[in-house]
């Protein structure tokens, strides 16, 4: 079919001249091409990345701890980064002529973090009203809206995030809908525009939201005021997502046909649901409550769509049995609770026996102060699970800062550990990342050194900060 | 702690923080961060009898009677001091339930008195104290004036009466948020409070009757700054921009028996030298570094490290569920520029200093009530955790609501529902 194969080509990134000749290819015989109008195709991709990365140098960091993140840790460790790519790791690297060598000894490296929960640039500081972008809170499916057209690459949280280390991070819309809009996944590179940082070739995110805040924010507005009320609400938004999937379906194959159909009308909201419902969006589900989440994922069934992640996951510990037989991820906090009802039953292990389930587990921020100190969030996960008798690496613990949100974002094979031919996103901390007291000290974004802590002179500064108290501190 | 006792402590007009234990506990061979003049003493002894710190020391023999606790290659901290939390006045803020922060529908300001609030039977007790801290600091969190009211220092200990110290000091907003009380600008809010300070002077020297001739403010709230204005009660003023904390120097100049602390402080280092030279103390959150608004433009990991440099006194810990987490807001701020023993003491002897409470609290030495945690390694660090908290004398379990929660859903794996599962 016509509309999976431009999904897939879209985010494999065959180019769309190709895909055209593919279209045609064998059919140009069948058809009378003056019987056919001109399909109608959409653009899945109306607002395409400009990133450009940093200007590169090929590095050579050295004497390094060294966590891949995907599970492994070499000591006295050594990695190149060659044309925004890593080039080789481990322990026999020779040095290629004019590289740059970063003597490392004592310190540690990391893939750079991935923060799979941000709301940075939708909800930018300063948090004036005229900032809050986050929440399209006029309907409770608002499946039209993309997070993208909301981010202010001004926002100062940019900048911090990455003296934290994170490369990446997806920016979500607020939680107060059943369905919040797209997400989107960007590098933490700002520039002029939001299409200057967003992730080439990403996967969009579709953000939904279980519970309290849905009925709170709907309660007295229309609905849904009950938990009942918002599972009515996903369902009935699938079922005609479903209804105009199949309109869609049926255009392309009558055309395929050598038929002349009318294209049905468009609608946005449907757009982004139908795409996940042919597997090209992926759903992020705001959900605290074991028993909620276990309803969505019979939503999930009864409707065939695939929840990639529960974000927050609060009461993750007690299910999490069943999001592993079901592929879901966690997105979680290390310590958050109790806040609110639905966060009542947050516990200090949650992040390692979601893991002790063998279920994937992700150290998420939610936060413009916990994105700069995801390693911290993840230490104190791990040394809970430990002292709660769950044998835990750190190399281990730290897939739940790379491998695995890179995972739940469809960007693995590009970014999220350190393996030849990976886009060069790493990290040199100054210490043991699981310290208190480790600081990220270089970081590099697709080879290029985003953040030099060692250099006050090149650090980045917003617009918003030029000028300004403050400008160019130790922030 | 029994009713007995209770009665005959109040009798006897004593305080009633004494826990019941009468056990004798030796805690062995730890490193003990004294948090006093004496400084860190290693493989060092600490001895508790009934609910004080009897010794504290190198080579102290320890008799038969004592429970020995050993805390070789441990560390041993004063139990720390939430310095500024709601705790004990909130289970679940947000469209929830027990909640006593709130009192922005209340009549009055300043008279609002949060010991009459505060209950133990808060789950945040035990999830509080068994990551170490053993007391804190509670008041109000919002209200429809620039007057938080009046907080209470809190024991985290078995008591059924956990305040130890009601009336304990008094919050004041003059930050954005204190301005928005106050009309909406900062050009109101000073005159508002010079105005209330300058009626609590006039009525130090009134015996109020409901005969007494007095047009001012209500008499509960005036009645409640007289101690601020003498300087008997410490008040403590959230404010972030340099310029306010100017303003705040300005009415310590004005009304000099103030007992004056800042909170927040977001731009405190750009004083720092005038916040030393006014003798104020500091509670704020280290790690806040984002211009929230711009009365915080020039907000910085720097801050506690450079007050601590200009001789401030810093104290850190500003959050009610997680106030636990101070620990590591220590850490990031010792990371960023607080020597290691400020950033201990920013928990311990910084806070009690603030409150009043130095004879009491916040370090070892003998006299001291025994509120004592034994680390696996240095607190500030992310990865260790308490293995031993003593309050009043008393050695608290490690276990919380959470704890439980844990306990019930480490193995998935049963044949009856949850429920019947008890750890």
């Amino acid at each position: 079919m016509i509309n999976k194969t431009l999904n897939k080509a879209l985010f494999t990134g065959v180019s769309l001249l190709a895909l055209a000749t593919l279209a045609g290819c064998g059919e140009a015989e069948k058809k009378d091409s003056k019987e056919q109008d001109a399909l109608v195709e959409i653009n899945k991709d109306p607002f395409p990345s400009t990133y450009k990365p940093l200007p590169t140098q090929t590095t050579l960091i050295t004497n390094v701890t060294l966590l891949d993140g995907i599970g492994g840790q070499l000591e006295d460790a050594s990695i190149l980064l060659e044309n925004g790519k890593i080039k080789a790791v481990g322990n026999d690297i020779s040095a290629p002529e004019g590289v740059k060598v970063v003597d490392g000894e004592g310190k540690w490296v990391t893939p750079g973090i991935v923060d799979a929960h941000s709301h940075l640039g939708v909800y930018a500081t300063p948090d004036a009203h005229a900032h809050s972008d986050g929440n399209e809170m006029t309907k409770p499916v608002t499946a039209a809206v993309w997070a993208e057209h909301s981010i202010w690459p001004q926002d100062p949280g940019f900048r911090r995030a990455l003296a934290g280390g994170v490369t990446s991070l997806q920016i979500l819309p607020g939680s107060a809908n059943l369905v919040g809009g797209r997400s989107v996944t960007v590098k933490n590179l700002p520039n002029r525009t939001m299409q200057d940082m967003k992730f080439p070739d990403a996967p969009y995110g579709l953000k939904m939201a279980c519970g309290e805040n849905p009925k709170r924010v709907y309660g007295k507005k229309g609905g849904p005021m009950t938990r009942m009320g918002n599972v009515a609400g996903y369902r009935q938004a699938w079922i005609e997502a479903q209804a105009y999937k199949e309109q869609w379906d049926k255009y392309y194959d009558e055309y395929d046909a050598g038929k002349n159909p009318k294209a049905p009308k468009r609608d946005l909201a449907k757009d982004t649901l139908a795409g996940v419902l042919d597997g090209d969006i992926l759903v992020h589900m705001h959900c605290y409550r074991a028993d909620e989440m276990v309803v969505m994922i019979d939503v999930m069934k009864e409707f065939d769509y695939q929840i990639t992640s529960f974000q927050h996951g609060v009461e993750a510990y007690k299910i999490a049995d069943k999001l592993a037989e079901n592929n879901i991820c966690s997105a979680m906090w290390a310590d958050w609770w109790g806040f609110k009802m639905e966060a009542y039953d947050g516990i200090r292990e949650n992040i390692p026996m979601v893991e002790q389930a063998n279920a994937c587990a992700i150290v998420h921020s939610d936060s413009d102060q916990g994105i700069q100190r995801l390693n911290q969030e993840a230490a104190k996960a791990l040394s809970d699970g430990r002292r709660a008798g769950i044998d835990i690496s750190k190399a281990k613990a730290w897939t739940w800062l790379s491998a695995n949100p890179a995972k739940s974002l469809g960007i693995f094979d590009k970014t999220g550990s350190l393996e030849v031919g990976k886009n060069a996103d790493v990290v040199l901390w100054s210490a043991d990342p699981f310290s208190t007291y480790a600081q990220a000290e270089l970081v590099y974004i697709d080879g290029g050194l985003a953040f030099d802590r060692t250099n006050p002179e090149s650090w980045a500064i917003s617009d918003f900060e030029l000028g300004q108290a403050g400008e160019g501190d130790h922030k | 702690m029994n009713k007995t006792l209770i009665a005959s402590i109040i009798a006897a007009g004593l305080s009633v923080s004494a826990g019941a234990a009468a056990e004798k506990i030796a805690i062995v061979g730890g490193k003990v961060h004294t948090m006093t003049s004496t400084g860190t003493l290693e493989k060092a002894t600490i001895l508790i009898e009934d609910d004080k710190i009897v010794k504290v020391g190198k080579d102290v023999t320890v008799s038969g009677e004592y429970r020995v606790i050993d805390a070789t290659d441990k560390v041993v901290t004063p139990g720390l001091i939430g310095a500024f939390t709601s705790l004990g006045l909130v289970e679940v803020p947000s469209y929830g339930s027990g909640v006593d922060a709130n009192a922005s529908k209340a009549a009055i300001s300043a008279a609002i008195d949060a010991s009459y609030a505060i209950t133990p039977d808060t789950s945040l007790r035990d999830i509080t104290r068994i990551e170490g801290f053993t007391s804190v600091a509670s008041a109000v969190s919002r209200t429809a004036t620039i007057f938080k009211g009046q907080g209470a220092i809190v024991t985290l200990g078995n008591d059924d009466t956990p305040v130890t110290k009601a009336r304990a000091f008094m919050v004041v907003d003059v930050s954005e948020s204190g301005a928005s009380a106050s009309g909406g600008s900062r050009a109101a809010l000073w005159v508002e409070l010079r105005d209330a300070l300058k009626q609590a002077q006039y009525a130090q020297n009134i015996r109020f009757t409901p005969q007494t001739e007095w047009h001012g403010l209500p008499v509960a709230d005036v009645k409640a700054l007289v101690p601020v204005v003498k300087g008997d009660m410490p008040l403590l003023v959230v404010a972030h921009r340099a310029t306010d904390i100017r303003q705040v120097i300005a009415l310590k100049e004005e009304f000099s028996s103030l007992n004056i602390t800042l909170v927040g402080a977001a731009e405190g280092w750009r004083v720092a030298d005038e916040i030393g030279k006014a003798d104020f103390s500091v509670i704020l959150n280290p790690e806040s570094n984002l211009p929230y608004s711009f009365e915080q433009n020039a907000s910085t990991l720097a801050n506690a490290g450079r007050l601590n440099e200009a001789g401030v006194n810093v104290a850190i810990g500003m959050n009610t569920h997680n106030i636990r987490l101070a620990t590591q807001n220590a850490g990031n701020a010792v990371a960023n520029g607080l020597p290691h023993q400020a950033g201990l003491a920013s928990l311990t002897s910084s806070v009690a200093k603030i409150y009043g409470l130095e004879d009491s609290h916040g370090s070892l030495k003998a006299g001291m009530t025994a509120d004592v945690v034994v680390w696996s390694g240095d607190p500030l660090e992310v990865m260790h955790a308490p293995t031993n908290v003593i309050i009043n004398g008393e050695e608290v379990k490690l276990e919380s609501r959470q704890t439980k929660l844990r306990d019930r859903y480490l193995s998935l794996e049963s044949d009856k529902p949850v429920q019947y599962t008890r750890p």
